[in-house]
C-alpha cells in the first residue's frame, strides 16, 4: 500500500505537472526551432509573441463571455483560440513585412537578425502592456478539476490524493494532437517537405523551384498557431502575465537548443527534458522516502537536491552543459 | 532642460544614471564594437558589481561569523579542493570517457558534500537577527574600493564564462550569456547568507556627505546663502528670510550630494574614455579590429584569436562590473530583485546600437540619449496623448486607458528607435571612424 502511495505522490507532484509544463515548453520550443531552421535567426521576441497571441485569445474570450457563449465544462478560451491565432498570424506577417523582410533580402548575418528581434520584442511588449496592462489575468472558466484530490482519496482509500486539473489534461491532449499534425505536415505533405529542404540547403531548394515567399508565409502561419496555442495553454493552466511570458522565453530557448536547434522533434522532446529535470531536481523527496523506506531509515531533512528557487537555473545549467559537450543538441540539429 | 522644466534634483539624478549607463555601454561596446563579441549577460556583471559594493562596504556581522563562518570557510575550502582535483585530473589523464565521467562524478558528489556541510552554517547565519542582518556582512571598507573589486568580480565571472562559451557561434553566445546571467541573479537572489537575497541591503555607506549633516554645516549654509543672495535679499522680513534659507539649504543639500556623485562618476567616465580611446588606436586595437573583421586572416597572421577574445571579454565585463558597483553606490541600496534583463541587458544593447558600435563617444552618447528617453518617455507620451486627444472628454474610456498605460510607451519608443536605427543607420548615430594612415 505504501508503495502505491509513493507512486501516486510522484504522479501528483512530479509526473503530471512536469508533463504539462513540458508540453507548454515544447510548443514554444518548436516555434523557436522552426524560426531558426527556416528564417535562420534566434528570435528573442518569442516570449512576447506568445503573450501577444494569448492576449488576443483573452480578449476574444471576454467577448464571448459577454455574449454569453460558453462551452459548458470546457473553458471558453478554446473557442477563442482560433480567432487569437488569426490575429497572431496577422501581427507576425505585418512584423515580417516591415521588419524582417528587409534583412532577409540583405542576407544579413544572424546576429543582426537577433538584434532586430530585440527591437520587435520591445515593441511587442509595449503593445501587449498598452492593450491589456501588465497585471495578472485569469481567463479560465468551466470545470476546474477532473479528479479532485479528496474524491480520489475516498475512491481508492489511499493516503495520497491525485488531483487532475482539466487544464492539465487539455494541455497534454492538445499538444499531442497539434504536434502529430505538425509532424504529419512536415514529413508527408509537399509544402512540409519543401520547408525541410529549404531549411537544409537554401540554395539547392531555390534551385529546385521552391518558392521562398510561400515557405516564409507558411512558417509564420505555423509559428502563429504554435505561439498562440502554447501561450494560451500556459495562461489557462497558470495565469497570464506579460512578464512571466517574457521570462518563459529562457527555458524555451533552453529546450530548443537542448533538443538540437532546427530539429522540431528534438525541440519537442527538449521541452520535456527541461521540464522533468527542473521538477525532479527541485522536488523535496522526504514524503516519498517516508513511504518507501522502513521507518527506521526515514530521512530527517527534506531530501531536496536544490531549493525550488533554482528552478530556472537548473534548465540553464543543463543548457550550458549541452552547449559545451554537445553543441548540436541531444538529437542532432544544426552544428553550431 | 529637465532642470528647467522639472527640477535640478531630478535632472541631476538622470544625469548620474546617464553617466553610469555610459560606463555600462562602454563595457558592452568594447566587446561588441572592438571585437564583435555579443554579450547578453550584462545584467549578471552589473549585479556582481553591486554585490561587490555590499561585500566591501557593509560592516562584518560578528555574530553571524561566529555562528556559521567556520562552516562557510570549510565549504569554500572544499570548493577550492574540488577545482584543484579537477585540474589535476585534466592535466594528468588523457581525454577519455572515463575521465569525463569521473569529473562529472567529482562535481556532483562535491556539490552534495558542500551542500550538506554548509547547510547548518547557512541556517545559523540566516537565523542571526534576520530582520536586520541574517548575513555575513562585508569588510567595512570605504565603498569606493568596491568599484575596483566589482571589476575583479565581473572579470572573474567573465573568465569562467569566456572559457566555457566563447567558442560558440554569435547568436548562441548571446543565448548562453543571457542564461548564465540569469543563473548569477538566481544565486544572488537566493543565497541569503551572502547577499541577504530579496530582503535587500539598505543604508550602504556613501562616498559623499549625507544631506542631514550638510544641513547643519556652517560652510554649506553660507555657500547656499551666497548663491541665492539675490533671491534672499528681496525678502524683507528676517524670519521669512530664515525660513526661505532653510528651504533652500534642504534643496541645496540634496543637489550638492548628487553633484558629488556626478563628479566621481565623471572622473570614472573620463578615465575610461581616455583608456579606451588609447586602446582603440593602439596596435592592440588594430589587431582587435582585424580579428573582428576576419578571424581566419588574423589567425593566419599569427594572432591568438581565442586568447584575445577572452581578454576583451574580461575587460568589457570588468567595466560593466564597475558600473554595477557605481550604481549601488549611488542608490545606497542593493536590491537583487530589481535586476531584470529588460533594464540591464537589452536596454544597454539599445544604447550600444543606437550610439554607434565601435565608437567610444557613440557609446557615451547612446548611454545619455537612451537613458534620457527611457526616463522621459512617460511624461513625453503623456503630453502627446493629451495633445492629440484634447478634443475628447476626460471620461472617454480609450483616453483614460491610454493615460493609464503611459509607462509602457517607453518600451514602444525604445523598440521603434532600435528598429529605425538598425534599418536606416545601421552603424549608429556616431559611426565607427577609423583613420587609415
Amino acid at each position: 500500500m505504501d508503495f502505491v502511495n509513493a507512486i501516486i505522490l510522484l504522479l501528483n507532484y512530479i509526473f503530471i505537472p512536469a508533463l504539462t509544463y513540458g508540453s507548454q515548453l515544447a510548443l514554444g520550443a518548436i516555434f523557436v526551432t522552426l524560426i531558426y531552421g527556416i528564417l535562420r535567426f534566434a528570435n528573442f521576441a518569442t516570449g512576447d509573441m506568445m503573450s501577444f497571441g494569448t492576449m488576443a485569445t483573452i480578449l476574444f474570450t471576454w467577448y464571448f463571455q459577454s455574449l454569453g457563449v460558453s462551452l459548458g465544462v470546457l473553458p471558453t478560451a478554446l473557442l477563442a483560440i482560433p480567432f487569437g491565432i488569426i490575429f497572431m498570424i496577422l501581427y507576425m506577417l505585418i512584423i515580417d513585412k516591415f521588419v524582417f523582410k528587409y534583412y532577409r533580402h540583405q542576407k544579413s548575418p544572424p546576429v543582426q537578425f537577433a538584434m532586430v528581434s530585440i527591437g520587435v520584442m520591445f515593441v511587442t511588449q509595449a503593445v501587449v502592456r498598452i492593450i491589456i496592462g501588465p497585471g495578472d489575468r485569469r481567463f479560465f472558466d468551466g470545470e476546474k478539476f477532473i479528479i479532485k484530490a479528496r474524491e480520489f482519496k475516498e475512491m481508492t482509500g489511499l493516503n495520497e490524493g491525485l488531483a487532475l486539473k482539466s487544464t492539465q489534461v487539455l494541455t497534454i491532449f492538445v499538444t499531442i494532437v497539434l504536434v502529430s499534425l505538425l509532424f504529419w505536415f512536415l514529413n508527408r505533405t509537399k509544402t512540409g517537405k519543401s520547408m525541410k529542404a529549404y531549411s537544409d540547403n537554401e540554395d539547392l531548394a531555390l534551385l529546385s523551384g521552391i518558392d521562398p515567399k510561400k515557405i516564409v508565409l507558411v512558417t509564420w502561419v505555423i509559428a502563429g498557431i504554435l505561439a498562440t496555442i502554447g501561450g494560451a495553454l500556459y495562461g489557462l493552466d497558470k495565469s497570464f502575465k506579460p512578464f512571466t511570458y517574457f521570462n518563459n522565453m529562457l527555458p524555451i530557448f533552453a529546450a530548443a537548443i537542448v533538443g538540437g536547434i532546427g530539429n522540431p522533434f528534438g525541440a519537442f522532446l527538449g521541452g520535456y527534458v527541461i521540464a522533468f529535470s527542473e521538477i525532479l531536481l527541485t522536488y523535496a523527496y522526504k514524503k516519498f522516502f517516508m513511504y518507501v523506506l522502513p521507518e527506521s531509515m526515514e530521512p530527517n531533512s527534506l531530501v531536496q537536491l536544490l531549493s525550488t528557487d533554482y528552478k530556472f537555473a537548473v534548465s540553464f545549467s543543463i543548457l550550458v552543459i549541452v552547449l559545451i559537450y554537445r553543441p548540436s543538441g541531444i538529437f542532432k540539429g544544426k552544428v553550431l | 532642460m529637465v532642470g528647467i522644466f522639472q527640477s535640478w534634483n531630478i535632472a541631476l539624478s538622470i544625469f548620474n544614471l546617464c553617466l553610469i549607463s555610459a560606463v555600462m555601454t562602454m563595457g558592452a561596446n568594447i566587446q561588441w564594437g572592438y571585437a564583435g563579441l555579443i554579450n547578453f549577460g550584462i545584467m549578471g556583471y552589473t549585479a556582481l558589481g553591486g554585490l561587490a559594493a555590499v561585500l566591501i562596504s557593509v560592516d562584518p556581522v560578528q555574530e553571524a561569523w561566529r555562528a556559521g563562518g567556520f562552516d562557510i570557510l570549510m565549504s569554500l575550502w572544499l570548493i577550492v579542493v574540488m577545482v584543484l582535483v579537477i585540474r589535476f585530473i585534466l592535466k594528468r589523464f588523457e581525454k577519455s570517457k572515463i575521465r569525463t565521467y569521473s569529473i562529472a562524478a567529482i562535481i556532483i558528489s562535491g556539490i552534495l558534500l558542500i551542500r550538506f556541510s554548509a547547510e547548518p552554517g547557512i541556517e545559523a547565519i540566516e537565523a542571526v537577527d534576520p530582520a536586520k542582518t541574517g548575513f555575513l556582512g562585508g569588510f567595512g571598507l570605504p565603498i569606493i574600493f568596491s568599484w575596483i573589486v566589482g571589476a575583479l568580480f565581473a572579470g572573474g565571472l567573465a573568465f569562467i564564462v569566456g572559457k566555457v562559451a566563447l567558442g560558440l557561434r554569435a547568436d548562441y553566445l548571446a543565448i548562453a550569456t543571457l542564461l548564465i546571467s540569469e543563473i548569477v541573479i538566481a544565486i544572488i537572489k537566493h543565497e541569503d547568507w551572502l547577499t541577504r537575497g530579496v530582503k535587500n541591503v539598505i543604508g550602504l555607506k556613501r562616498p559623499a556627505p549625507y544631506e542631514v549633516d550638510l544641513q547643519t554645516t556652517d560652510w554649506f549654509i553660507k555657500l547656499v546663502e551666497k548663491f541665492n543672495a539675490g533671491k534672499l535679499s528681496v525678502i524683507e522680513n528676517l524670519a521669512d528670510r530664515q525660513a526661505a534659507l532653510n528651504q533652500l539649504v534642504i534643496e541645496g543639500s540634496s543637489v550638492f550630494v548628487k553633484l558629488c556623485y556626478s563628479g566621481l562618476f565623471l572622473v570614472v567616465v573620463i578615465i575610461l574614455l581616455i583608456l579606451t580611446q588609447k586602446a582603440l588606436y593602439s596596435p592592440w586595437g588594430r589587431m582587435m579590429r582585424a580579428i573582428r573583421d576576419n578571424e581566419e586572416a588574423a589567425n593566419a597572421m599569427g594572432k591568438n584569436v581565442v586568447k584575445q577574445h577572452l581578454l576583451i571579454f574580461i575587460l568589457g565585463s570588468a567595466i560593466v562590473g564597475v558600473a554595477g558597483a557605481m550604481l549601488v553606490t549611488q542608490d545606497g541600496l542593493f536590491t537583487p530583485g530589481s535586476y531584470r534583463p529588460m533594464r540591464y541587458t537589452f536596454l544597454i544593447w539599445v544604447m550600444v546600437i543606437v550610439g554607434g558600435s565601435g565608437n567610444n563617444f557613440g557609446a557615451i552618447l547612446g548611454g545619455f540619449v537612451v537613458w534620457f528617453l527611457w526616463i522621459e518617455a512617460a511624461p513625453i507620451s503623456l503630453f502627446l496623448i493629451n495633445f492629440f486627444t484634447a478634443g475628447i472628454p476626460e471620461t472617454n474610456a480609450l483616453k483614460a486607458h491610454l493615460i493609464e498605460s503611459v509607462p509602457y510607451f517607453r518600451f514602444l519608443l525604445m523598440g521603434l528607435g532600435l528598429l529605425f536605427i538598425m534599418r536606416y543607420r545601421p552603424k549608429g548615430i556616431l559611426p565607427e571612424k577609423i583613420e587609415i594612415k
